[in-house]
């Protein structure tokens, strides 16, 4: 392993530029746009020098490291403040800062508007820092403090318009959704220091062989809960969709394609610890399956084209979950599926930026119709980020979607059948309410007010677009061919020695399966929104019902958790009060009613008292008189 | 005669003097009956002296003495100012630490 | 004259100082205080300068006989633990002084016995860390309720008689029942062969288990009251709410230390086995602390006793990581300490701030000054932060390590007791949302943001906050030589990892 001194740089930019820009305050309001998107090129531009240094290299060379200081350092427990960028990470590096420009280019004029803009831009950099030290921790620790970073960035961003106390709702439950789950993060690092003694990556894989299934299995727990508090997962999924609060380049960056996929990163950097605990891998492959057909139910119920997109999100990442949890080949299309969704999603998502951009703020998708005319590059761009999503060949999704089914139904068995026949149902629905959102938004009759006047957005804003967008035709097949991520992984992912799943079907009919799903769900949705009423109908079908409810989610959370907290808290504030106050003031009570019977005695009359200095020394005399005797 | 008469004569000077200290009302009286029973204390102690043949008890006498004239004048001090500002030498009528 | 010792009586100089400035002239008066606590500020700091790392024992000692006959000696003296603890203390006390600079105008009293109480306090607050002698630290135990009982009588808001009168009661009878303890203490020792208060003499001593017990309970019970831990904590919400806000500042973020300090230096140090016996119910305690603390911080609509909560949540987290008897619990916990001092005193000094300006403690009273006065927001922003643990701010580290050394030897306990990373963000957010967002509450529109005073005082203490973050180890360096010696002496040694390398 070689040691690398540039890699400090990349999250020493973006942080550097983002307290800069909060503590000059109005003063930067002028060029604080522009030179936090110049920063995040720069850390793009860190990165690429860092992937051909890294290329040149090979085998174990291949992975730099850079120690920056002693951290903590307290009996055997020492975590250095050190980097390390691998295989792995790089991926992420790129993808961080590659798509985090586009968005801040995009961002430029997307919030032009808005008076605060130099304040978002120091959160988007702020963002870029703590994701960057995520990926790059080269301990637990350390990726915890990013993973705190990205959650207080993401919370920052999504109340950024705080005043709307909705908002700030929103934020609030996203940041203790991911509290949660940041101590399912923190109880993982605390099993793994007993255990190993350590909480580097290479301390605890060293250790990881020599521990007990119980402890692994634990530690696979945790760390699952973990990454189902940051990514969405279920049971942890409910603050997604209200996320969207935040302004929508949030949306694309954070909540699509870079924050919320921390958690398959986390699997997939922790994959030493889910290869020795089937029973973890379980866990993992029922979550991923669970969540990807919930997000994806709660997508055809909709009519918000930001939440339908975030439901989308959910079920996307509920893929990666399920293809981490099928062992060591799934990591790597985890991994691809990851990086195509970041285009496409975040593609999309600026896409529908763009829409509301052009319609005044308006979300609600009943509202649009037809726009594919007024917005040609969106709706181009959009378009072809649909056909990724949907896995149509030659689009990028095709590539890492397709791999993970198959993976799935290799699994062989029972198991295999579920998990590959659910991930294929995924992709029907998926299908369904992507056409739906197309459907209702680009095509049809215009179903917006006279007032509203729809436009194609500036350069600024449909460039990024448009990059995207090529990333999303092209990305699938580049990192797939020849199996170039499979193998550039593999050293982190150890994939070669687990190959042996036997092949149920082959990949062909796989996809020719898939695709046929697809179509059926594509043009179910086509049929079923050839007339769209402005107001969503009320007599729907139960199933449509619950979907809109976001199956009850939130409903559950606040019976289960919100109401008994609220009954406790008040319950506790009155215990205090009466209980554990009130016997200290009983206390008190009971010392002022006995003075008030001994204060009688002091009458004030001489001749009493004399009477008592008699009787004193009488008993006092007698005491004297029966202990001498 | 016998020496223990004196301690009778004593005790029963003392007795009358703590008699008068509770049941009088008059603060000279009461001051007057603290007199006595100080000068009991005194023949008390002398006749100790007596009895063991030695000079402590009749000089811890004289520091009693010493003691009476000093409560003397301080505590006659204090009656005649109660009387002036009272108009009374009743020592219920001084029960200022009542309630 | 000994460096220690010039620390602890240059408040008293500044006292005396006070006495000549005519009471009228107020400005004079703070000056010469912030002067004063100052140059102390400057002391200490040499004092760290001296202090040699990696060294056994007390340094910096000095030992002059005060009561011959009981052997009562004036002895001072510094290790890891005292040092930071009295640093904590020499920092803090200037920025109370420059944060609350009219707070001390509507007193019952002048503005000059103020900052005279406020300096004598000082004085006792550094003396007490640096005691090595077990009666000198009793006295200053108990002198320092003096001052603070008239800062918050004569100074608070509300109820502030009947509050000072409760955290007197209540620190009294405490004392009373350590006085027993070191009385039976000093009893031993001449058993012993040679009575002596020494605190190092004292740790040498051999103490049957049962009557190490009883001696522990009542130095134990004393420290749980002033720390506080559930359930002897109803003073505290009483004081903060009447205090003023440098008041609570020293009383949350030095005086309530000296309890979890004294359960290190005295509880665990002189009678380890019964602090072994005891360390699972009092992991109880202090379990219930965290998480009764923080569910009625949620509970709060007073903003002061809301934070007073929050502080009994984390003192529950600081005797944790003490009755862990781990190196990182230990250490964690000293650290908690010191980066709790902070914490708290950047939490009063903007609550303070945006109670002057409201003229209300309620929370609802408030919202939206994000919009109107964003220094102050962000500024509460990150004092709340740092109360929630984040990474990057000082308490994650010591609230990790406090966990993590817990974890080694009681699972079961670190697991309950990371609920209160949730609850922490639960009750900082809320108050958050309630103060900061939303809306602009009528009352809050002509706010004006901090001023240049404010901003001089919270700086430092933010500053702390990063830099702590980022870079705790020369404090871990500090404190863990001292601890190491601590559980050398209590003979505990950390469990070793479970799975071979």
């Amino acid at each position: 392993m070689r040691t690398s001194s540039h890699l400090v740089y990349l999250i020493a930019l973006p942080l550097f530029s983002s307290a800069l820009l909060l503590l000059l305050g109005r003063m930067a309001d002028k060029w604080g746009h522009i030179f936090a998107t110049l920063i995040s090129a720069s850390a793009f531009g860190v990165g690429i020098s860092e992937f051909m240094e890294m290329h040149s290299h090979t085998g174990a060379n291949r992975a730099a490291t850079q120690k920056l200081f002693e951290w903590i350092s307290v009996g055997n427990l020492k975590v250095d403040a050190s980097l390390l960028l691998d295989q792995l990470s790089i991926c992420f590096v790129l993808l961080i800062t590659g798509v985090g420009t586009l968005i801040h280019i995009y961002s430029i004029a997307y919030m032009d508007h808005d008076k605060d803009r130099r304040r978002f831009f120091a959160y988007l950099n702020f963002f870029i820092a703590a994701m960057l030290l995520l990926v790059l921790g080269d301990s637990y620790l350390n990726l915890y403090v990013g993973w705190e970073g990205v959650g207080l960035a993401s919370y920052l961003l999504i109340g950024f318009w705080n005043h709307n106390p909705t908002y700030a709702v929103a934020a609030k439950k996203a940041f203790i959704a991911n509290r949660i789950g940041d101590v399912g993060l923190s109880l993982a690092i605390m099993i793994c220091f007993t255990q190993f003694g350590a909480v580097s990556f290479d301390g605890v894989k060293a250790g990881a062989s020599h521990a007990s299934p119980a402890a692994l299995t634990a530690i696979g727990a945790m760390l699952l809960l973990a990454a189902a508090g940051k990514s969405a997962q279920f049971p942890l999924q409910s603050w997604l969709g209200d996320a969207m609060a935040g302004p929508t380049p949030v949306s694309a960056l954070i909540h699509a394609a870079t924050m919320v996929t921390a958690g398959v990163y986390l699997i997939t950097r922790s994959n030493f610890i889910f290869d020795a605990s089937s029973t973890a891998r379980i866990l993992v492959v029922t979550v991923g399956v669970i969540t990807l057909l919930f997000g994806a139910i709660v997508g055809t119920a909709k009519d918000d084209i930001k939440k339908a997109l975030a439901a989308s999100t959910m079920s996307q990442i509920g893929y990666m979950i399920l293809a981490t949890g099928l062992g060591p080949v799934g990591y790597a299309f985890a991994i691809m599926h990851l990086l195509t969704h970041g285009f496409f999603k975040a593609g999309m998502f600026l896409g529908a930026g763009s829409v509301m951009h052009g319609m005044d703020d308006e979300i609600n998708m009943r509202k649009f119709g037809g726009l594919a005319r007024l917005m040609p590059i969106t709706a181009v761009t959009f378009g072809l980020g649909y056909l990724a999503i949907l896995g149509v060949p030659p689009f990028a999704g095709f590539y890492s979607k397709d791999k993970i089914i198959e993976t799935a139904f290799n699994q062989g068995g029972g198991k295999g059948i579920i998990l590959g026949g659910a991930a294929l149902l995924g992709a029907g629905i998926t299908a369904f309410y992507m056409t739906r959102v197309v459907v209702l938004t680009f095509a049809g009759a215009k179903r917006w007010k006279d007032g509203s006047h729809p436009h194609e957005s500036s350069v600024l804003m449909w460039g990024p677009m448009v990059v995207l967008a090529i990333g999303s035709i092209a990305s699938g097949f580049l990192l797939s061919a020849g199996g170039a991520l499979v193998n550039w992984l593999q050293p982190v992912v150890n994939a070669s020695h687990a190959e042996g799943g036997k092949e149920l079907m082959k990949p062909l009919v796989v996809s020719v399966l898939a695709l046929g799903i697809v179509v059926l769900g594509a043009g179910y949705a086509i049929i079923k929104y050839r007339t769209v009423p402005e107001v969503a109908p009320e007599n729907v079908s139960i199933f449509t019902k619950i979907a809109r409810k976001d199956l009850y989610q939130d409903i559950f959370n606040d019976v289960v958790l919100v109401k008994p907290g609220t009954t406790l808290t008040a319950g506790l504030v009155a215990t205090d009060h009466n209980v554990i106050d009130g016997a200290v003031r009983l206390v008190g009570w009971l010392i002022s009613e006995v003075s008030d019977v001994l204060r009688k005695l002091q009458n004030g009359y001489v001749r009493t008292y004399a009477l008592m200095m008699f009787v004193g020394v009488f008993i006092g005399a007698l005491i004297l008189w029966v202990v001498t005797a | 005669m016998d020496i223990s008469n004196y301690l009778y004569l004593s005790v029963i000077l003392f007795t009358i003097g703590a008699l008068g200290v509770l049941i009088r009302r008059n603060a000279i009286v009461i001051f007057m009956c603290i007199e006595l029973m100080l000068n009991a204390s005194n023949l008390a102690l002398v006749t100790f002296s007596r009895i063991h043949g030695n000079l402590d008890g009749q000089v811890a006498s004289f520091f009693t003495m010493v003691v009476a004239a000093c409560e003397v004048v301080v505590g006659l001090a204090i009656i005649v100012t109660i009387y002036r500002s009272r108009r009374s030498a009743s020592v219920d009528d001084a029960s200022l630490l009542k309630n | 004259m000994n460096l220690l010792t010039l620390t602890i009586v240059l408040p008293l100089l500044g006292v005396l100082g006070l006495v000549a400035v005519p009471r009228e002239n107020t400005k004079a008066i703070k000056l010469l205080a912030l002067a004063s606590s100052v140059v102390t500020l400057i002391s200490s700091l040499l004092m760290l300068t001296k202090y040699k790392f990696g060294v056994q024992g007390f340094q910096l000692v000095s030992s002059h006989s005060w009561f011959k006959v009981f052997n009562i000696n004036y002895a001072v003296g510094i290790d890891g633990l005292a040092l930071v603890l009295i640093l904590l203390t020499t920092v803090l006390v200037p920025i109370v002084v420059v944060g609350g600079w009219n707070e001390a105008e509507n007193g019952r009293w002048s503005v000059k016995t103020f900052y005279m109480l406020i300096l004598i306090l000082e004085t006792f607050m550094v003396g007490v860390f640096a005691a090595t002698d077990v009666f000198l630290f009793y006295v200053i135990f108990e002198a320092m309720l003096v001052p603070v009982y008239f800062l918050i009588g004569g100074y608070g808001r509300g109820e502030r008689a009947a509050a000072a009168l409760k955290f007197l009661l209540y620190s009294l009878f405490g004392g009373l029942l350590m006085l027993a303890a070191v009385i039976g203490l000093f009893v031993l020792s001449i058993k012993a062969g040679h009575g002596s208060f020494d605190v190092t003499a004292l740790s040498h001593l051999k103490i049957s288990h049962n009557t190490q017990n009883w001696l522990f309970l009542g130095f134990f019970i004393a420290f749980a009251i002033k720390a506080p831990l559930f359930p002897f904590h109803t003073w505290l919400p009483g004081a903060a709410k009447s205090a003023t806000p440098g008041t609570s500042i020293l009383v949350l973020g030095v005086l309530d230390k000296v309890g979890t300090y004294g359960m290190i230096r005295f509880c665990i140090a002189l009678f380890p086995d019964a602090a072994k016996t005891f360390a699972p119910y009092i992991i109880v305690l202090s379990l219930i602390s965290i998480i009764y603390g923080a569910f009625l911080a949620i509970g709060q609509k007073d903003l002061n006793s809301l934070i007073a909560f929050t502080s009994i949540s984390h003192f529950g987290f600081i005797v944790l990581g003490i009755f862990a008897m781990t190196s990182q619990g230990l250490t964690g916990a000293t650290l908690y300490m010191v980066n709790h001092g902070f914490s708290t005193a950047a939490l009063f000094l903007v609550g303070g701030w945006m109670i002057e300006r409201r003229k209300s403690t309620q929370v609802e009273d408030f919202g939206g000054l994000q919009r109107i006065t964003p220094v102050m927001a962000w500024s509460f922003f990150i004092a709340g932060m740092s109360a929630l643990a984040l990474p990057g701010l000082s308490s994650f580290v010591s609230e990790f390590l406090v966990l993590v050394g817990t974890f080694t030897r009681y699972p079961l306990a670190a697991v309950i007791g990371t609920t209160g990373i949730v609850l922490a963000a639960l009750y900082i957010l809320i108050l958050v949302q309630r103060t900061l967002h939303g809306p602009l509450q009528a009352g809050n529109e002509d706010t004006p943001d901090l001023n240049w005073r404010e901003k001089f005082a919270l700086a430092p203490v933010i500053v702390a906050l990063v830099l702590l973050g980022f870079y705790p180890k020369p404090a871990i360096h500090v404190i863990d030589s001292a601890t190491s010696q601590i559980m050398a002496a209590a003979q505990v040694t950390d469990p070793t990892p479970l799975a071979g390398k």
